[in-house]
């Protein structure tokens, strides 16, 4: 074994590692204080691990990530620049476009509200069958996206039983992306709650403010870390979903055919330039975002954590 | 001023508070002491409103506030673990009270000024509370509670978070402030130096009850019983009587010691023992005794007592006490 960790080290990866969803920015007072991850090289593998971790991170990134995005890319520019933005301006592609946008849009703020709600009385409060509800906001995102368009169909398509007809229309639209990307914001916002010091909303009781007050100018800007990295999840997820809207959306170009319904359409009726270039859209939508939501993170962090 | 009467609360099995009666005079510092699970911190949470009693009422300054919100019970709160506003910075931290009651803007600034200079934290209003060390994140808690001109102080362990030289020097610092500022404040703690250090009155509890109030002196040395007795200061067992090792005088001859005792008012009379160790601590010299029926007991003494002795382990002495302690004749409880 040529493992040389030096004392006391070993454990510091493990902290300065990101606990999923939850943006560093939230980190509770009691984590301990997250150093600058060490090189691998110094509390690791030895001197030959390094190089053979790097190279089979970079194959491994680089098969699966970067040259399909690539060769995605090079297709979308196959009839040069002008090609590529004929592409994406083409009106009934600019409008799927514009679609998915707007639903998504719509969706991350519907599930910025609803997920924290729901995350604060998961927490917060105690009923009966918390612990069934709380199993159950994982299965939207666990279920088959196309289990989640005939469960939705069943309800509000065209022989709803309760008299509600979403079928093929942009609230059905709206739905569907609801309905999937719940979880986002609920999962990234619960751990902060559950982490939550109650002695600072004591603090601001005992200094005179409302609960309103409390819950506004205290609670809620250690929770907006989290709600913000939540809703840009969702909102990348919507971006792409396909499976969830087949059924339910209808794909009625310029209304609720959404982007990636008009790929598959274009791959269908042999135009692949024209999907590869709506895809690159989509995909710098995607990387607009997380580069976004990294920004907002490395902001905060930088604010709780520097200590010049 | 603030009466509490009669102040019941139960969590489950546990009685946390029984029957608690109290009084706590205007402009005083008072210590709420005790072991954990005593109903120290209960209390102070009762009397902020951040706990609901089972029984019992709570009047601040004349104003019956028993079923009073927090918010409007005109406290100021420190919590041992800060709870600073993250996200804020220091300024914004203290002036937290003020703006949410819509001051001028002018009076805020001036006020939080004001504060921030006499916690010593003048030139730190743009950092944030992570970029503080816990001795100027507790201080800036106070300035924070001091802002509202709270009728009444409550800090609950505000120094149990730190570590002993800051505790001692914060706890110094609290005196000095106190003694500037004069508002009513109840400390709870439960380090029995800290509380004689710091407090003007003290209140021992113990299991939900209040033992004995008084003055720091009055305490230590006429305690109610042998609880307040063991719990402020040190105690050796003399003769089944407990007494401070540093009220043991050791002799080299029974007579003399006779002699010495007779003048000592119940006293557990002259016993004799056998040194086993001799500790010297620097000023302070340790004894450890074992008295002829077994019992093991400590006494201190100056250094020039023990040189005047030259103790060895093995010798025989003979103790008696200088001090008479008779819990039955100390002051009661206080009752109300």
């Amino acid at each position: 074994m040529t493992t040389t960790v030096t004392g006391g080290r070993g454990g510091t990866d493990v902290s300065a590692l990101p606990p999923s969803p939850q943006p560093p920015g939230a980190t509770p007072p009691a984590a301990p204080s997250s150093e600058p991850v060490r090189p691998a090289g110094r509390s690791g593998l030895g001197r030959v691990g390094r190089p053979l971790g790097v190279g089979v991170v970079g194959l491994w990134l680089s098969v699966m990530v970067l040259l399909p995005l690539a060769a995605l890319t090079v297709t979308s520019f196959e009839d040069g620049w002008g090609g590529f933005w004929e592409a994406v301006t083409a009106p009934v592609a600019l409008a799927s476009l514009r679609v998915t946008i707007v639903a998504a849009v719509v969706v991350a703020l519907v599930n910025a509200v609803m997920g924290t709600l729901i995350a604060w009385v998961l927490v917060r409060d105690d009923f009966p069958g918390k612990r069934i509800v709380n199993a159950l906001i994982d299965l939207p995102f666990a279920l088959p996206t196309i289990v989640a368009s005939i469960v939705l169909l069943s309800l509000y398509g065209p022989n709803s039983p309760v008299g509600i007809h979403l079928n093929a229309t942009q609230p059905g639209l709206v739905l569907a992306l609801a309905f999937v990307t719940l979880p986002f914001v609920v999962r990234s916002v619960q751990p902060v709650l559950i982490e939550a010091d109650r002695e600072v909303e004591e603090a601001s009781a005992s200094l005179g403010a409302s609960s309103w007050t409390t819950f506004r100018r205290v609670v809620l800007p250690t929770l907006t870390p989290a709600i913000i990295s939540g809703t840009g999840l969702a909102f990348a997820r919507a971006i792409g979903e396909y499976g969830s809207v087949v059924l339910i959306g209808g794909n009625i170009p310029r209304e609720t055919q959404v982007a990636s319904q008009y790929i598959q359409q274009q791959i269908e009726i042999d135009r692949p330039v024209n999907a590869a270039a709506v895809s690159v859209a989509l995909l710098a939508i995607a990387f607009a975002t997380l580069a976004v939501l990294r920004w907002y993170a490395g902001r905060g962090l930088r604010r709780e954590e520097d200590s010049a | 001023m603030i009466t509490v009467t009669g102040a019941r609360k139960s969590y489950g099995d546990f009685t946390a508070l029984d029957d608690v009666s109290l009084e706590i005079p205007a402009g005083t510092l008072t210590a709420l002491l005790g072991p954990s699970g005593s109903g120290k911190s209960t209390l102070l949470r009762a009397i902020a409103g951040l706990e609901g009693l089972d029984g019992g009422r709570v009047v601040i300054g004349g104003r019956d506030v028993t079923g009073v919100p927090p918010q409007k019970r005109g406290i100021g709160f420190v919590f041992q673990h800060y709870a600073a506003f993250k996200h804020m910075t220091v300024r914004d931290n203290v002036a937290f009270g003020l703006t949410i009651r819509k001051r001028p803007k002018a009076e805020i600034a001036r006020k939080v000024d004001d504060l921030l200079e006499i916690v010593g934290l003048d030139g730190f209003q743009h950092r944030y509370p992570a970029q503080l060390s816990g001795g100027q994140r507790q201080r800036m808690a106070l300035a924070r509670a001091l802002a509202v001109d709270p009728e009444v102080l409550l800090l609950d362990e505000p120094f149990g978070a730190l570590d002993a030289k800051v505790r001692a020097d914060l706890r110094q610092w609290l005196r000095r402030l106190h003694d500037e500022v004069h508002v009513t404040t109840v400390l709870v703690t439960h380090d029995q130096e800290e509380a004689l250090d710091v407090a003007d009155r003290i209140a021992v509890l113990n299991k939900g009850r209040i033992e004995q109030v008084g003055d720091p002196v009055a305490l230590y040395d006429r305690p109610a019983n042998d609880f307040v007795m063991s719990f402020l200061g040190s105690v050796a067992r003399l003769g089944g009587q407990l007494v401070r090792p540093h009220d043991i005088a050791l002799h080299r001859t029974r007579e003399r010691a006779l002699q010495l005792d007779a003048r000592v008012g119940g006293s557990p009379g002259v016993i004799e023992a056998v040194v086993e160790r001799v500790v010297r601590l620097g000023f302070e010299v340790r004894v450890d005794l074992r008295a002829d029926t077994g019992e093991r007991f400590a006494a201190q003494l100056t250094r020039a007592e023990a040189d005047a002795l030259a103790l060895q382990a093995g010798d025989t002495v003979f103790a008696h006490t200088v001090q008479a302690v008779n819990p039955a004749e100390a002051e009661p409880a206080l009752a109300i």
